[in-house]
């Protein structure tokens, strides 16, 4: 479409952001409201953590695109005297998703301010990063998004891959992308669960678990593991895929395929869903550009935004799927996007079976990737390789790079800076989560409780990989 | 008011005394056990309609799940907050459950049975203004959750305590109207008049039912008792999701298992209550003997027809998301009281015309035109919710477009944006405050 700008290039890019640089087509006529201080003493007050002030920083003000964002638009007018109450939702709450807390300034039912606070689940994992070799990472960066977390391997393989300037063998790189939109029906399903359950239908939870469990349990038949694969690691994956696989990716997709139906018919034309979520926690473009929010909340505002078709970075030119994105930003087009980007994911993963292609499923470079089990009671080449490789690890090239992929909740990112040691001086994930739950707050405009919970819902927080 | 024969008499010896205090015991064994079953039946339905197993460990089909439940709760330690209100806070439990079991007191749950020669109704107590008396019971019901919450001295009961009362308040005029439908029908506020009405002689009472010639009473019956009883999707008073627990959220022990008991007795009693009103209560095919067979019939079509009301309201909690409290408010205000309202006029002129013989072809089609000026000018008279339109800003034209263009293998396509679902200049409501 003519108002994006395509990246011609396929490599990466240092934008963290993730947003296109296209300013002078995108409009943001917003109307900017004014800051709501005085309410701002009193959340101050309120806190036994210091300073948790709402207002944006000295440094933030002048750009009055993010006042707009910082301090949402259209919230009622409060008179100065009436009271509101404070009230902490979390870390301790069933519907904050994990450990996240939000502070919610309320007025009776409605809430005049919605600010999520962070960092209770900060376990310095990107500082971890700098201490485990190459080898020894994968491990570290698959627990961060817990939902989605073979894209995370994937995303720091990939950057390690970039320095070292591998080529992986066209099989790795098809397994990659099998395994990337099994992950997303996973975690996307993941999302309708929850967002089922938030909104107060226990039925969509289960079914949407359910489905997800057949998908679990093709990774726990490919990897291993159900959760924390470590199975991408730098130079292609840690095994081929198992004999028989296309029946069970069919079977799954099937099963997933029906159990979408069902929710699809269970919640979207459900009158009550309706009025939950539609014109519910709305966000323009603008707003969600200027907070760097990616992926299906961008998606929602009218941004067919996907880095799998600006940014081809698995073969995903090869195959045929549709961006699907919604028009007006609420927390129904955010539902509506991800229950369909499931099926376009089976369709990726259905022509992924037909076009998998043989060959290697690593690179057959023995200094990065370990030579098979039955070479080294063989070689002695193969024994030293196989233990330098687990001890030391991996020598990279002294340099810097990132890399992304359109992971279920946005762009995924890794910047790695190496010195060309086997470890890296700097990792940092750009975490989809962490940006995308900085909208919250633009999308609450004075809505209820209940509203506050759809919307939190619908950003689709994991706290493992906002506070990494 | 039909009296209980039992007081025929005009006195009233030992085998009166002895019979009263077991129906007394019968009536509270008959509901505990019917919440027991209930809270089990409740969750291996659900577990069902969601497959899973649901409870299987204790007794069999884990039918004793509920007991176990019961007394792992009793044994717990009850812990009170520190900012609570002492001596409320310990009260209310029992503010909630006495009311949901002394509303049960008037319910006929059969006909009327001869045990050694004195012949009695299947009911507890008869009062002449027995409706009355289950409004009362249910709105004094109330206190229970709101002290409950009040006294806690947290946040999140509070609010749940807020709705509860808000939620209650506003239901109970629907309700009292629906219930109003079916007095005018009736002729009486007795609920044994209501068992007389419907008796059955042959399938051409069926007719008789009050479902028959009141059916919109009977839904906005069905709907208000469901809000008042705080049941899905109305169940915002403990709606987890947002407010961790409602109004229970500090409770713990025997005291948390007594809301949740009066919660599935306030159920059971108002499908009793509908069943009584609408669907000829004990009434049935076989109740129509005058011996003691005849009660036992009518006692098994009232056990029967109060669980089909209970399956409803389980197949309800699995299937629908939970409304938001000032859509809750929408409904019962806006759409359900002047329904309500509107209907027990057209109920009304039927009585009376019928009553003076008048024309039907007149004053039936004079009564619907005059119930809709009466709907208009409430509707003409209702405040209309302020619109605030959507933030707009957004400068990305509408339509399918492709972003890019890769061949065949590309394509993007929108959301079908068609009924009534969502568009992008939709205005957005906000809630009146």
């Amino acid at each position: 479409m003519g108002l994006l700008r395509r990246s011609t290039s396929t490599t990466a890019t240092n934008d963290e952001s993730g947003a296109p640089a296209s300013g002078d087509e995108l409009d943001p006529g917003a109307p900017i409201a004014a800051v709501a201080s005085h309410s701002d003493a009193a959340l101050h007050r309120q806190t036994d953590e210091g300073s948790q002030l709402m207002r944006p920083s000295k440094a933030a003000t002048d750009a009055a695109v993010r006042e707009i964002v910082l301090t949402g638009e259209l919230w009622p007018e409060v008179d100065p005297d009436d009271e509101t109450m404070i009230v902490n939702m979390g870390p301790q709450h069933p519907s904050t998703h994990g450990v996240l807390r939000v502070m919610l300034e309320l007025e009776g039912e409605v809430v005049l301010r919605l600010k999520p606070v962070i960092g209770y689940l900060h376990t310095g994992m990107e500082k971890t990063g700098e201490e485990l070799t190459y080898v020894q990472g994968g491990t570290n960066v698959t627990r961060m998004d817990y939902a989605a977390s073979l894209f995370n391997e994937t995303v720091y393989a990939m950057a390690a891959e970039q320095l070292l300037e591998l080529e992986l063998p066209p099989r790795a790189q098809w397994i990659r992308m099998l395994m990337h939109e099994l992950n997303r029906m996973s975690s996307h399903l993941l999302f309708l669960a929850t967002n089922g359950m938030d909104l107060g239908s226990t039925s969509a939870m289960i079914y949407g678990w359910r489905e997800r469990e057949e998908v679990l349990r093709f990774f726990e038949k490919v990897t291993g593991l159900r959760m924390n694969h470590n199975y991408f690691r730098v130079g292609g994956s840690a095994a081929d895929l198992p004999d028989g696989w296309q029946d069970d990716v069919l079977a799954v997709c099937n099963s997933v395929d029906y159990g979408v139906a069902e929710i699809d018919e269970l919640l979207t034309n459900n009158p009550i869903w309706l009025e939950r979520t539609v014109g519910i926690g709305v966000i323009t473009s603008a707003q969600a550009l200027a907070l760097g929010a990616s992926g299906p909340i961008l998606r929602s505002t009218g941004i067919p935004w996907d880095l799998r078709k600006e940014q081809p970075y698995l073969p995903y030119d090869q195959v045929a799927f549709d961006v699907i994105y919604a028009e007006s930003g609420d927390c129904f087009d955010r539902y509506r996007i991800k229950l369909m980007e499931i099926l376009e994911s089976a369709r990726i993963v259905r022509q992924c079976v037909e076009k998998m292609p043989e060959g290697d499923y690593r690179v057959q470079d023995r200094k990065v990737t370990p030579p098979p089990r039955a070479r080294i009671d063989e070689s002695m080449e193969a024994l030293i390789h196989h233990f330098k490789l687990f001890t030391e690890g991996f020598k990279v090239p002294a340099g810097e790079t990132y890399a992304a992929v359109e992971g279920p909740r946005g762009e995924l990112g890794c910047y790695l800076v190496s010195d060309g040691t086997a470890k890296p001086a700097r990792m940092h994930i750009r975490a989809p989560s962490f940006y995308n739950l900085q909208t919250a707050g633009a999308m609450m405009h004075g809505g209820l409780v209940a509203d506050a919970i759809t919307i939190i819902s619908s950003v689709d927080p994991i706290m493992g990989d906002v506070d990494r | 008011m039909i009296e209980d024969p039992l007081w025929a008499d005009g006195e009233i010896d030992l085998a009166d005394v002895v019979i009263i205090i077991g129906k007394v015991i019968f009536a509270f064994a008959f509901l505990m056990i019917t919440v027991v079953l209930f809270i089990w039946f409740m969750r291996k339905v659900i577990s069902d309609m969601q497959n899973r197993i649901g409870p299987n460990r204790a007794g069999p089909f884990g039918i004793l799940q509920t007991l176990a439940d019961g007394v792992k709760l009793f044994m717990k330690e009850q812990s009170i907050p520190e900012q609570a209100d002492q001596r409320i806070f310990k009260l209310a439990p029992y503010l909630t459950l006495l009311p949901a079991f002394l509303a049960f007191c008037v319910i006929p749950w059969g006909t009327q049975i001869t045990i050694a020669g004195n012949t009695t109704n299947l009911q507890v107590a008869e009062i002449p203004m027995g409706v009355l008396w289950i409004l009362a019971m249910s709105g004094i019901g109330v206190y229970g959750v709101m002290l409950a919450g009040w006294a806690s001295g947290s946040k999140y009961p509070l609010l749940g305590s807020i709705r509860a009362s808000a939620q209650v308040i506003s239901y109970e005029a629907a309700l009292g109207l629906a219930v109003i439908g079916a007095v005018i029908r009736s002729g009486s506020l007795s609920m044994q008049s209501f068992v007389a009405v419907q008796a059955w002689d042959g399938p051409g009472s069926l007719r008789d039912w009050l479902i028959a010639s009141a059916p919109l009473s009977f839904v906005i019956f069905v709907i208000a008792a469901l809000a008042e009883t705080n049941q899905p999707p109305f169940d915002l008073v403990e709606a987890e999701q947002e407010l961790v627990g409602g109004f229970h959220t500090e409770y713990t022990g025997i005291r948390f298992a007594m809301f949740n008991v009066a919660e599935f007795m306030n159920l059971v009693t108002m499908s009793a209550v509908a069943i009584t009103l609408f669907l000829g209560g004990p009434n049935g095919p076989g109740t129509d003997r005058a011996d003691n067979w005849g009660a036992l019939i009518s006692f098994a079509w009232f056990v029967g027809k109060l669980w089909i009301f209970l399956f409803a309201a389980v197949w309800l909690r699995a299937s629908v998301p939970r409304l938001r409290y000032d859509q809750l408010m929408d409904l019962g205000w806006r759409k359900l009281i002047p329904l309500a309202l509107v209907w027990t006029g057209i109920l009304a002129v039927i009585k009376v015309g019928r009553a003076e013989g008048w024309e039907p072809g007149i004053y039936l089609p004079a009564s619907f035109a005059g119930a809709g000026l009466v709907a208009l000018f409430i509707y003409a008279c209702m405040p209309k919710r302020e619109l605030v339109p959507a933030p707009s800003g957004r400068s990305v034209p509408s339509g399918p477009s492709g972003p890019s263009g890769t061949g065949d293998t590309s394509g993007t396509s929108g959301i079908d944006t068609s009924g009534s679902t969502t568009s992008g200049t939709a205005p957005k409501e906000v809630a009146h405050r």
